[in-house]
């Protein structure tokens, strides 16, 4: 992730997209959660080996999340004004009248009128989209260079969905951050995103940038995605859904996790790991899919499509 | 002409707001303030809007699921709202209702059998158990899942599977009319396209119509032949799918089709910005509800706006109207 730039991750529930965000994080409960493995690298310094002191320093800090559903993620018997208060005391010193001008400030920056007489508001006398503005506003307090926004806007309606991604963007303008968005809806990619991850049964199956990945879809589960929506050129006639369904998570097929769905199936996608294929040289489009291996068996499947 | 199947004329529903220590009536929520619509025999008709325009209350309404307020409802050429107990049971087995979340609205302790078969005996279509397996067997065939899956539980099915289990049950009676309140929404893309086919399947082969709730506009215009647009328990705009999607006269739904997010990233889209959020059902602006965010509100929106007709540029028709001052 660079900043400046909106890399989203894509898919089904279940896929794996939020454990991804919350294990950056580190905030999954250990246990029933094992310690992730691999690195997580900010700024050169591997998140997952640093104690849980330093890490309350970064998460919420420099690395700030927006959830889902606003209701949930907001505390109902603290008054907004509390709750951004606490933010500007825990990350940024302030006390007294200092951090409440903060909290103003930070609520003015999301578009909310009369941002004085809000401070006093419980959670439940504010809209869908006004707790998600203000969601945003406690992240953003810090200034984080990295903001993970999961499904931001899913619960919200579409007129206020096209506010609430306008506001993301003009705000990530201004403050330069990077953004990890997670979304399952490909309008939202098209609309925020530079680069794109689809993942599909815990697996990232292709990767590029929302160009590449538009314009020419590779992985059979990443084109299964983009026909089973309704073309809005031709709007009638019947989708092309993937058939089956997701895989239990704890019994993923061998070989290709997709391979029970996917129509180009061959035999070395039952068997075995499926390495990472780059589709241009030179470019980062990659996709997890023996099609891609440039044999002659693959090559024949792509040309009969 | 087609047949008419339901019509619905100036319906209303509203909800008692309570207060005090006698539980006075202080006021009420106009879920629903006079809509009216017409269902075709073979059609599909989609109620489109924002959370809490009324779209479901509507829905149910029409179909005396709730007691609407007032207004009058047609069905076949019967009055739905003065029929008694008895006929209304009758009433039952032509219209159904398939909800948003199927988990929630199969019952955890019956099995596939008694959920679809239920109906059956309750309303005398089979009249014994060896009959009602055949036509269970029949239905679970039609909705694409296996007649072996009869004696498992709900919890045993994927959320696709479900929803299939609930439309199964909805076609069970043979039905005219099937309202779907929102039946895609909870589900994956991938399983919503194929829940999406076996519905417009079903369609053809049982000659069914529906009533299609959704917030989602491209499954809507890729599902719906006509489609009517709700704002704050009113409806702004009706005409055919496609002649709203690409003539739209209303100003909210232009801005509802404009905040769409695009298909593509390199699309050019203009987005009219709405201000604000949608206003309190509980105290709703006299005249055009939508007056308050319009961009082009005038003095005037404060009176009832006038019905507009659009003549259909393609089919001729009159059938696209619009309340709005605007030409």
């Amino acid at each position: 992730m660079h900043l400046g730039k909106t890399l989203a991750l894509v898919g089904e529930s279940g896929c794996g997209k939020t454990m991804t965000a919350l294990s950056i994080m580190r905030i999954l409960p250990t246990p029933p959660a094992l310690h992730p493995e691999g690195e997580v690298l900010y700024r050169g310094q591997n998140l997952l080996a640093l104690s849980e002191k330093e890490m309350r320093r970064i998460r919420g800090g420099r690395i700030a999340m927006i959830f889902q559903d606003p209701v949930s993620a907001l505390n109902p018997v603290y008054t907004i004004g509390s709750q951004l208060v606490e933010v500007a005391e825990l990350h940024l010193g302030l006390y007294g009248d200092e951090a409440v001008n903060r909290a103003v400030k930070a609520l003015k920056e999301v578009g909310i009128a009369s941002p004085e007489s809000r401070l006093y508001d419980y959670p439940h006398q504010m809209s869908g989209g006004m707790k998600q503005r203000v969601m945003i506003a406690m992240a953003l307090m810090c200034e984080p260079d990295i903001l993970i926004a999961d499904e931001p806007t899913t619960a919200l309606d579409v007129t206020i969905q096209a506010q609430v991604l306008d506001l993301m963007r003009e705000l990530q303008k201004r403050k330069g951050m990077a953004v990890l968005l997670i979304t399952h809806d490909m309008g939202v990619v098209a609309e925020m995103a530079d680069d794109v991850i689809v993942m599909y049964a815990a697996q990232a199956v292709e990767r590029g940038t929302v160009t590449e990945i538009f314009d020419h879809m590779s992985h059979p589960y990443t084109r299964g995605l983009f026909k089973s929506r309704p073309d809005p050129k031709k709007p009638q006639g019947e989708l092309q859904a993937i058939k089956g369904t997701v895989p239990s998570i704890t019994h993923y097929p061998h070989g290709c996790r997709f391979h029970p769905r996917c129509p180009f199936i061959m035999d070395k996608c039952r068997h075995g790991e499926v390495p990472d294929f780059t589709l241009e040289p030179g470019s980062k489009h990659q996709a997890k899919c023996w099609l891609y291996d440039g044999s002659l068996e693959s090559s024949e499947k792509l040309c009969a499509e | 002409m087609k047949e008419v199947l339901l019509k619905v004329r100036g319906l209303k529903k509203y909800f008692p707001v309570l207060s005090g220590l006698f539980r006075r009536q202080v006021g009420s929520v106009k879920a629903v303030d006079g809509i009216d619509f017409t269902i075709h025999s073979g059609e599909v008709l989609g109620m489109v809007g924002e959370s809490g325009c009324g779209k479901s209350t509507a829905g149910r309404a029409a179909i005396r699921l709730i007691e609407p307020t007032a207004g009058h409802v047609t069905f076949l050429g019967q009055d739905l709202l003065t029929l008694s107990k008895q006929q209304m049971k009758e009433m039952r087995k032509k219209v159904q209702i398939v909800f948003q979340d199927p988990y929630a609205s199969l019952n955890p302790r019956k099995t596939v059998r008694e959920s679809i078969g239920e109906a059956l005996l309750y309303h005398g279509l089979v009249s014994n158990k060896q009959e009602q397996t055949e036509r269970v067997a029949e239905i679970l065939h039609q909705i694409g899942l296996q007649p072996d899956v009869m004696n498992r539980y709900p919890h045993q099915f994927s959320g696709g599977q479900q929803q299939r289990i609930c439309i199964g049950r909805a076609i069970a009676l043979n039905p005219r009319l099937i309202v779907c309140d929102e039946a895609v929404s909870a589900l994956d893309v991938s399983v919503q396209a194929q829940i999406l086919n076996l519905l417009a399947e079903l369609k053809e082969k049982l000659g069914l119509s529906y009533l299609f709730i959704s917030h989602d506009l491209s499954i809507v215009r890729h599902i719906c032949d006509r489609v009517v647009v709700l704002y704050l328990g009113k409806v702004m705009e009706s005409a055919s799918a496609e002649e709203l999607f690409s003539n739209p006269k209303h100003p909210y739904t232009q801005a509802l089709l404009s905040a769409v997010p695009k298909s593509h990233p390199h699309e050019k889209k203009t987005r009219i910005m709405l201000k604000g959020e949608i206003p309190s059902a509980l105290n709703p602006p006299s005249g055009c509800p939508f007056r308050t965010r319009c961009p082009y509100a005038q003095p005037i929106c404060a009176e009832t706006p006038p019905v507009k007709i659009v003549t259909d540029k393609k089919t001729g028709g009159q059938d696209h109207t619009y309340h709005c001052i605007l030409d």
